[in-house]
């Protein structure tokens, strides 16, 4: 006998069921496919074909030597190692910049609260790629800091400020600050107080409500925000496309290229599947931490 | 408050920090607009204020083919991903489920936690896999996959903001469930389900990864043309449909503002 | 009539356990009279609203509204109407949309539903409101609406779920007169749901008390007030003094319960046992005295008349009249 106040059983799964469906069939089933796919050989024309072999995964750490045998070959494990640096780098900027400026906007009044809050997420919702063009714009040789030290007479030849990973990482900081600023926000805003006040009252100096006040508290949200930052700018493509130029590559501009010009289908769904699970990893393990965290 | 007494809200240099901050979000995008408008073929001089590149961009048939296509997948993805995700979140807030609903919430965020990337490349191979030739329909589906999760969670925020008493009161009055949900369920959900609709639209609007991934030369969306112009080097015409995406998104986003604060405006929430 | 029998509700918690918020209540309500369930947070009243409501369904036992077993009815099919806590006035639809909804969902012709949602306004004195939507309206008036919405439709019987408890002390005392003309007007059952005592004694006709999803005590104000059955009964119906019975000298398994205006100090009359005064509090009319017995126990008295003579530290002789008492086991 359903309680009334809740659907039936049938009209519940009817409702329920074209989501599961869409996303299982597009997504799930295709995420499966990718895993199948690792474990084929590559075609000649991209695609897969028989047999069955572990070679993509293999291809990660080992080269085959001209007779056969396998050579440590650490190049990928440095793209990947090099991809998580960036992916770190981009997290801990973002959350050096975002704590203050989201403490900044709690303390101001709801009005200025609200348009601050707008202005720190409209850019999410611009296009990645225009959003990445524009440093273009600014570091290549004929941009807009090398015309200006330039015309300034401060540098003869331009400055190299694009195709590097100090590029990448600006346009990655770039992509994502407004990911960090909003999970903090939403735990420092729920700060009573009364709690700031009664800090001071009992002697304690800025720094030390900071320390001790502030930071315990916004912790969640920082964690919040960087497991935002942090998974995806470790598959990120665009800005290690646009602005490392091709030459360097990250985890996702490698994946990207299996797909297209080097047309390893299995070895792209290895490097996928291994950053996939890496992702859903620190997903479950922020879970975990939130779920003990709650008394 | 008096200048001078303690006032624990101000603290020294976040103002500026904050205000920098702002600063480096939008200073890029401003410099890509007054770039848009620069007269002179070559970028980096500026020669005066002019519209020239966004008329070329506008004759342009492929621009225009794939802007059209852009438009036509968002419309849709966005207009089917709300409507499953009305009923799932429905669902899901109200409905008997137990395994099956748990599955149902993993799915749901399973487009947001699995990298972008992974998704592109996936869905290619399943397209690949079962045979069916890039085309509109291919794009179609796969944005309104990721459209989906945006457009269910604020229906299913504002489901949880209202709580289940209008609808006992509902019932307490006899009305049937599908009276309930025509006269009450509906209307009070409807700002949610037109942000839902907005920010799919945007989204899909906006997408470039998965888009580059599935599409092919005769069905390509707007992001995806303008990149390929961008790797050919920088030129005004890429300034200039840039802007205009640019402008576009910003058009949305403030109607998506104006509408929830009109639509709120109208409702009030549950005391208590 | 609502006939309830043998009724027990439990529900699921994290943990796989159940709490049984009703154990085993039985009743009757009659057509015309104003019932009220009365107890504290958590006794399982609400429960019992919501299950004669129909939002929840019974774990075991039958409620008969007019001798029909109503069990598996949903609430669309029970001639009973609710006015929620939180009053849920549908904010999207005007007052007068709110009170025609019932109407409309029973297919009332629409001149009607007009005469009757006009007739249901004038009864809560908003007549005038018909226009205005609810988030114009203060605190009581939208209880008001909330009321007529539920009793446009005439049903058999109002169900009302702490409906006085958002409103401030005067609008209450206003609202709980209101209500009770309501009642006497239109002549159907009325059942109520307060933790608020003083409530309960000034508008029923029957109260039951619950505690711990059980009925206490059922019956009239005047006999729960005067002859509580339970240290529980007792302690929650206005202030009593529970004494135990080794105090007095007496069974020692025996609660001996007095009200403190009845209590009396010094004096002639025989004493039933002596306490030190531990304070005094004057309150203008009363003077509340706070004694200690031998034994430890805490005593009030609450005198009208005793001026200055009682100070801090006395040691007084307390007595009561014998039909001033009431002997409770446990």
């Amino acid at each position: 006998m359903t309680p009334a106040g809740t659907i039936k059983r049938s009209s519940t799964l009817a409702l329920v069921a074209p989501t599961v469906l869409i996303i299982g069939i597009f997504m799930v089933v295709p995420l499966g496919i990718g895993l199948a796919y690792s474990f084929l050989t590559a075609g000649p024309y991209g695609g897969v074909q028989q047999p069955p072999t572990f070679d993509a995964y293999i291809q990660l750490l080992f080269d085959r030597d001209f007779d056969g045998s396998l050579v440590f070959s650490p190049s990928y494990i440095f793209i990947v190692l090099r991809s998580i640096w960036i992916a770190l780098a981009t997290t801990v900027v973002c959350l050096a910049v975002g704590l203050p400026v989201a403490w900044y906007i709690v303390c101001q009044s709801p009005g200025r609260r609200r348009v601050l809050l707008f202005l720190v997420t409209l850019p999410f919702w611009i296009n990645t790629l225009i959003r990445t063009y524009c440093w273009i714009l600014i570091l290549r040789d004929q941009g807009l800091i090398n015309n200006v030290l330039r015309g300034a007479g401060l540098v003869g030849n331009p400055l190299p400020l694009l195709y590097n990973d100090g590029a990448i990482l600006l346009g990655m900081i770039y992509t994502f600050l407004p990911f960090m600023v909003l999970p903090i926000y939403a735990v420092l805003e729920r700060i009573d107080p009364r709690l700031i006040e009664a800090a001071f009252d009992l002697y304690a100096d800025r720094w030390d409500v900071a320390r001790r006040v502030i930071w315990p508290i916004a912790q969640p949200g920082a964690l919040a925000g960087a497991t935002l930052v942090f998974a995806p700018a470790l598959g990120s493509f665009l800005a290690p496309d646009l602005l490392g130029g091709g030459k360097k590559l990250l985890i996702g501009s490698l994946i990207q290229m299996q797909f297209t010009s080097s047309r390893n289908w299995p070895f792209g769904a290895a490097l996928a599947t291994v950053v996939t699970v890496a992702i859903l990893l620190i997903f479950a393990a922020r879970a975990r931490r939130a779920g003990e965290a709650m008394p | 408050m008096s200048a001078g007494a303690f006032d624990w809200r101000r603290t020294p240099g976040l103002g500026s920090l904050t205000g920098a901050t702002l600063m480096f979000l939008y200073a890029p995008l401003l410099i890509l607009v007054v770039y848009a408008f620069n007269a002179n073929r070559l970028v980096s001089v500026w020669s005066g204020f002019s519209l020239d590149w966004f008329v070329v961009v506008a004759n342009n048939a492929d621009i225009r083919a794939a802007a059209f296509n852009s438009l036509v997948i968002a419309v849709v993805a966005a207009v089917v991903s709300t409507a499953i995700a009305t009923a799932g979140a429905i669902g899901l807030a109200r409905g008997r489920i137990g395994v099956a609903g748990s599955l149902a919430g993993a799915f749901i965020v399973l487009p947001l936690i699995v990298p972008e990337i992974v998704v592109a490349i996936t869905t290619l191979i399943f397209f690949s896999a079962i045979g069916m030739k890039s085309g509109l329909i291919n794009l179609i589906i796969a944005h309104t996959v990721f459209c989906i999760p945006f457009a269910l969670i604020p229906i299913r925020a504002r489901l949880s903001e209202l709580g289940r008493s209008y609808e006992e009161a509902g019932r307490d009055l006899y009305a049937s469930e599908f009276a309930l949900f025509r006269r009450i369920l509906l209307p009070l959900l409807l700002p949610a389900i037109a942000s839902g609709l907005i920010l799919s639209f945007v989204v899909s609007l906006d997408d470039f990864i998965i888009s580059m991934m599935v599409s092919s030369a005769g069905s390509t969306t707007l992001p995806v043309y303008v990149y390929g112009m961008m790797r050919l080097g920088v030129t005004p015409e890429v300034n200039a449909i840039s802007t205009i995406l640019l402008a576009v998104s910003v058009a949305f986003v403030a109607v998506a503002l104006l509408v929830g604060r009109r639509l709120q405006r109208t409702d009030f929430s549950q005391q208590e | 009539m609502i006939e309830i029998e043998g009724l027990g509700k439990s529900f699921p918690v994290k943990g796989g356990k159940n709490v049984e918020a009703l154990k085993d209540v039985s009743l009757t309500i009659g057509d015309s009279e104003f019932f009220t369930l009365l107890g504290p947070s958590g006794c399982g009243k609400t429960t019992l609203l919501r299950l004669i409501a129909g939002f929840e369904q019974p774990s075991i036992g039958s409620i008969r509204l007019d001798g029909r077993d109503v069990a598996g009815l949903p609430p669309q099919k029970r001639p009973v109407n609710t006015v929620f806590q939180s009053y849920a006035l549908f904010p999207h639809l005007s007052v007068a949309r709110n009170v025609a909804f019932g109407l409309e969902m029973q297919h009332v012709p629409t001149a009607e539903t007009r005469a009757r949602v006009q007739e249901a306004l004038a009864m809560v004195r908003l007549g005038e409101l018909g226009a205005r939507m609810p988030a114009e309206l203060s605190g009581g008036q939208q209880q008001r609406v909330a009321l007529a919405r539920a009793l446009a439709p005439k049903p058999r019987v109002l169900l009302l779920d702490e409906p006085l408890s958002a409103l401030d002390l005067k609008l209450r005392k206003q609202m709980q007169a209101e209500l009770k003309r309501l009642q006497a007007e239109t002549g159907i059952a009325f059942v109520l749901v307060t933790h608020d005592q003083e409530e309960a004694l000034a508008m029923s006709d029957r109260i039951a008390v619950m505690d711990s999803g059980e009925v206490q005590q059922l019956g009239t104000p005047r006999d729960i007030y005067d002859n509580p059955h339970s240290r529980f009964v007792a302690d929650f119906m206005g202030e009593s003094n529970l004494i135990p019975g080794h105090e007095l000298g007496r069974d020692p398994a025996l609660t001996i319960a007095v009200r403190p205006e009845r209590v009396m100090l010094g004096g002639t009359a025989t004493s039933r046992t002596k306490g030190t005064i531990a304070s005094i509090t004057f309150l203008g009319l009363d003077t509340v005295y706070d004694l200690t017995l031998t034994g430890g126990t805490r005593v009030r008295a609450r005198r009208r008349d005793i001026g200055e003579t009682l100070g801090l530290g006395d040691s007084v002789s307390l007595h009561w009249p014998p039909e001033a008492e009431r002997e409770l086991r446990a």
